[in-house]
């Protein structure tokens, strides 16, 4: 505490120098064409079913919803809504809009599009991987089992306000409609391309879509009539797809690539760090991400509460941040430090293979176990799956690596007797938002404790799960530290019982050209992943 | 006679196009990952991961999909990708055209490469320029594409920067990854045509030839090159196919935006229609390819009869 105070004083200290400096030397120049480069195609750029980190942010910039973020931070702000109201029961949100935003068609945006948008994502037959989210509105499940089109919670009032009831209150909702699944769409543009529309987006946003060459490049063009005065500042965003990581970065060191979008391959990474040709161009950011091992609470003999501490005790964290070149740093409880909840005073389970050991023993596994680890096998996971079972066997474990692909592991940790122990690195989890309840519900409460489900350790403790929704019925602005402190008792709660071992928070690092500006939180927004295009500028 | 051999070609044609569709489709519905469940997302219901393997008609038996697909096939429909909800068909033609120019400059310097280099050799057969050359074309043939391709980027372009650091579109960005390809695959085209020239050069109307007077050169390329010839064009036609869908690693490495890149990307993502729609194009490649070859051959070599029977 001390320490950050300090920190923090230093920080004014010499803020209130520097700053009116850089306040003037930073001033955003508009114009400017910039490239961007990527190893895969774009998947898609419909808002409904756009969910990996390529195209989260491009989309962020094609559409807008009625919520957003201050740009570079996880603070809500208001987006296509100029106001909201929350009812005196804490069940429906009146939303005003903002008059004259237009869409790239040039039609203006009305309320009725809120209430098209919203019921398209949860419609089933959009195949909407967001469309869950919505699972609070009133009237979700109808439209979820088919039986109707049409929310019951969400009433068009006028041209330009919006009210939308939910079954139940929901802290969360606000974020929700920040997600990109809730971006506003014209019904005209989406009927008119079928299933080609995340082909041929059409939204409110920064910029448009100017060409597509498929598996080629995509040109997003400055749209001249956003309703934000000022930005973007760019004119033109291209984005170079099918380049190799490795000759990206050659051809930034060059000046022919502004932001190499897939950053720096985990082997090369000390490499990069350290050559003086790269000092200043890597932007290092916090992420709301944890990795962590889980441990099935329901296979024996990882049902017994003493073997899942002595797992906690033995893995050495330190020694598996140094295997990936420090990118991270080491955690001791699921929340990730830079989320409402995280409990600093927390200690975690100590290193201490001893411990472990007699632990062990009291369980009645003196002579250990042999049991199975799922890892994803792309560079580093297997490596960091080899270390950790190295501090297993030192404790009498025998723990056989099972690398298979992505889908494959995320398959078999659904399974609820296939997989003891999943490395959920390269898979899990980064939250979707930035609230603590995204790292509860789906991988450590009852509700992704089922076939198919993300709560790979199976773990379901029902008041835990109640604690948390006593937490999200915490609506008011003025209960916001409370409910955080008590979703962040939920977490330490849990980690009593171990289903975990949290590893680690993993940073992220994303490379830019020098002549590409702007405050480098916007190079690893954690929000508009990997990259706020809306605000970055040219030198 | 020529027709019935065509005819009967393009049957077994169709049959080894069945059979590479139903083998494809067999090995991907059983690899232990559910496309709905990845299409649904991580925050999805079990109602809604459901609801969309109904849609896709992911929950029919084997028997029940494979033959939607193949009515859906016979109608040039080959599905949409379950990443870029793209019709695959328009992911595959945007790809033909790149693949198509790298393969005819590939194959193009592996001919230039290898048809010279193995001449070479064979006139100084047993020398140490012979074994020199062949050496080199083993090397070739047996050097692992990326790291070849990875070194000849960074040696090339990098470092001497007389090329371009990949990318499509210019003329000059075809010609490393085209070279890469000529330089590894000539050794093939270099030993067929030297053991072949070999064999020609010690015939009996080569010595007429020599005898009557004619210069060296002119016996080369009038009565040597056309017989020693042969053999290439069938090697061409195979080519042609492996091209089409095996230039995974160097269109990856070059980022040439071609169907060797595609396939790659869609099986990181397990999309299995653009797998298996980039699988039975280039099925379709090596057949068509391989039949215009041997159709090919005679026409070069009039003694050479199609179907003797």
């Amino acid at each position: 505490m001390k320490t950050t105070l300090t920190r923090n004083l230093l920080a004014t200290a010499i803020a209130s120098v520097i700053l009116p400096v850089t306040a003037f030397a930073a001033d955003p120049k508009p114009g400017g064409d910039i490239i961007v480069t990527y190893q895969n195609d774009v998947a898609t750029l419909d808002p409904a079913i756009g969910y990996d980190w390529q195209n989260w942010s491009m989309i962020k910039s094609l559409f807008d919803g009625l919520m957003d973020y201050k740009p570079g931070t996880t603070e809500l702000a208001l987006d296509l809504a100029e106001s909201y109201e929350l009812s005196d029961d804490g069940k429906t949100y009146t939303f005003k809009l903002r008059e004259g935003v237009k869409f790239h068609n040039g039609r203006e945006m009305k309320a009725s599009d809120v209430k098209y948008s919203l019921e398209r994502t949860a419609n089933p037959k959009t195949q909407s991987p967001g469309a869950g989210f919505f699972s609070p509105i009133l009237g979700y499940d109808a439209v979820s089992a088919g039986d109707t089109t049409e929310l019951e919670g969400v009433t068009v009032v006028d041209d330009y306000t919006v009210a939308i009831e939910l079954s139940a209150p929901n802290a969360t909702f606000l974020h929700v409609m920040g997600l990109n699944f809730a971006s506003i769409v014209p019904k005209e543009a989406v009927e008119e391309h079928g299933a080609d529309f995340g082909k041929n987006p059409v939204g409110t946003g920064a910029y448009e879509l100017g060409e597509w060459a498929l598996g080629r490049h995509l040109v997003f063009e400055k749209n001249e009539d956003y309703y934000k005065e000022g930005v973007p500042y760019i004119d033109t965003i291209t984005f170079e797809v099918g380049q190799e990581p490795m000759v990206a970065l050659q051809r930034l060191e060059r000046g022919d690539v502004d932001i190499a979008g897939d950053g720096i391959p985990p082997a090369k990474f000390l490499q990069f760090k350290n050559n003086p040709a790269y000092e200043g161009l890597m932007v290092v950011g916090d992420q709301l991400h944890t990795g962590y091992l889980t441990l099935n609470v329901t296979i024996p003999p990882l049902d017994n509460l003493k073997v899942r501490q002595a797992i906690n005790m033995a893995i050495n964290k330190d020694r598996i941040v140094r295997i990936i070149n420090g990118r991270a740093t080491p955690a001791n409880q699921p929340l990730p430090p830079a989320m409402p909840g995280y409990d600093e005073g927390y200690e975690g389970y100590p290193f201490d293979p001893e411990k472990a050991k007699a632990l062990l023993r009291e369980a009645g596994y003196e002579d250990g176990f042999t049991t199975e680890l799922f890892v994803m096998n792309t560079d580093p996971q297997p490596r960091i799956a080899q270390a950790m079972q190295q501090d297993l066997s030192n404790i009498g474990i025998t723990a056989e690596i099972r690398s298979l692909a992505q889908a494959n592991v995320i398959e078999a940790g659904g399974v609820q007797d296939q997989a003891p122990m999943v490395w959920s690195g390269g898979m899990a989890w980064i939250a979707d938002f930035p609230d603590p309840a995204n790292f509860w519900g789906p991988i450590l409460g009852c509700e992704g404790a089922v076939p198919g489900g993300w709560n790979w350790a199976w773990y379901c403790n029902e008041e835990l799960d109640e604690m948390g929704d006593t937490a999200d019925a915490m609506v008011a602005e003025h209960q916001r530290d409370d409910r955080a402190e008590l979703w962040g008792s939920v977490f330490i709660e849990a980690m009593a019982d171990a289903p975990w071992v949290p590893i680690f928070n993993e940073q992220r690092f994303t490379v830019r050209s020098e002549r590409m500006a702007g405050d480098e939180s916007l190079y690893v927004d954690p929000v508009h992943v990997p990259v706020n295009y809306d605000y970055i500028w040219v030198k | 006679m020529m027709p019935i051999y065509i005819l009967r070609r393009l049957g077994y044609a169709v049959l080894i196009l069945l059979g590479v569709s139903f083998i494809t489709y067999l090995l991907l519905y059983m690899i232990p990952a559910d496309p709905a469940r990845q299409l649904a997302g991580r925050s999805a219901t079990a109602e809604t991961v459901a609801n969309i393997r109904a849609q896709l008609g992911l929950d029919l038996p084997f028997y029940q999909q494979y033959f939607h697909y193949l009515m859906n096939l016979i109608q040039g429909d080959l599905g949409r990708s379950y990443i870029q909800r793209t019709e695959v068909s328009a992911l595959i033609s945007s790809r033909l055209g790149p693949t198509m120019e790298l393969m005819a400059w590939g194959i193009g310097f592996e001919l230039l490469i290898g048809v010279s280099l193995g001449m070479l050799a064979a006139i100084k057969r047993n020398t140490a320029i012979d074994r020199f050359l062949m050496a080199l074309s083993f090397v070739g043939v047996s050097s692992p594409h990326f790291i070849a391709s990875m070194l000849f980027l960074y040696l090339f372009a990098v470092n001497l920067d007389w090329f371009p650091l990949g990318g499509y579109g210019e003329f000059e960005h075809v010609l490393l990854p085209a070279l890469t390809l000529g330089l590894l695959g000539s050794g093939w085209y270099s030993r067929m045509v030297r053991s072949s020239m070999i064999e020609v050069l010690e015939q009996d109307f080569i010595r007429t030839a020599r005898s009557k007077g004619l210069t060296r050169l002119r016996v080369l390329f009038r009565h040597v090159l056309p017989n020693a010839i042969v053999p290439v064009i069938p090697m061409i036609g195979i080519d042609i196919g492996i091209f089409i869908g095996g230039l995974v690693v160097v269109e990856s490495v070059f980022g040439w935006p071609g169907l060797g890149q595609l396939a790659w990307q869609a099986i990181q993502r397990v999309d299995i229609p653009v797998i298996v729609g980039v699988t039975m194009i280039s099925a379709v490649a090596i057949v068509i390819a391989n039949l215009i070859a041997d159709l090919l051959v005679p026409l070069v070599d009039p003694r050479i009869e199609l179907d003797k029977s």
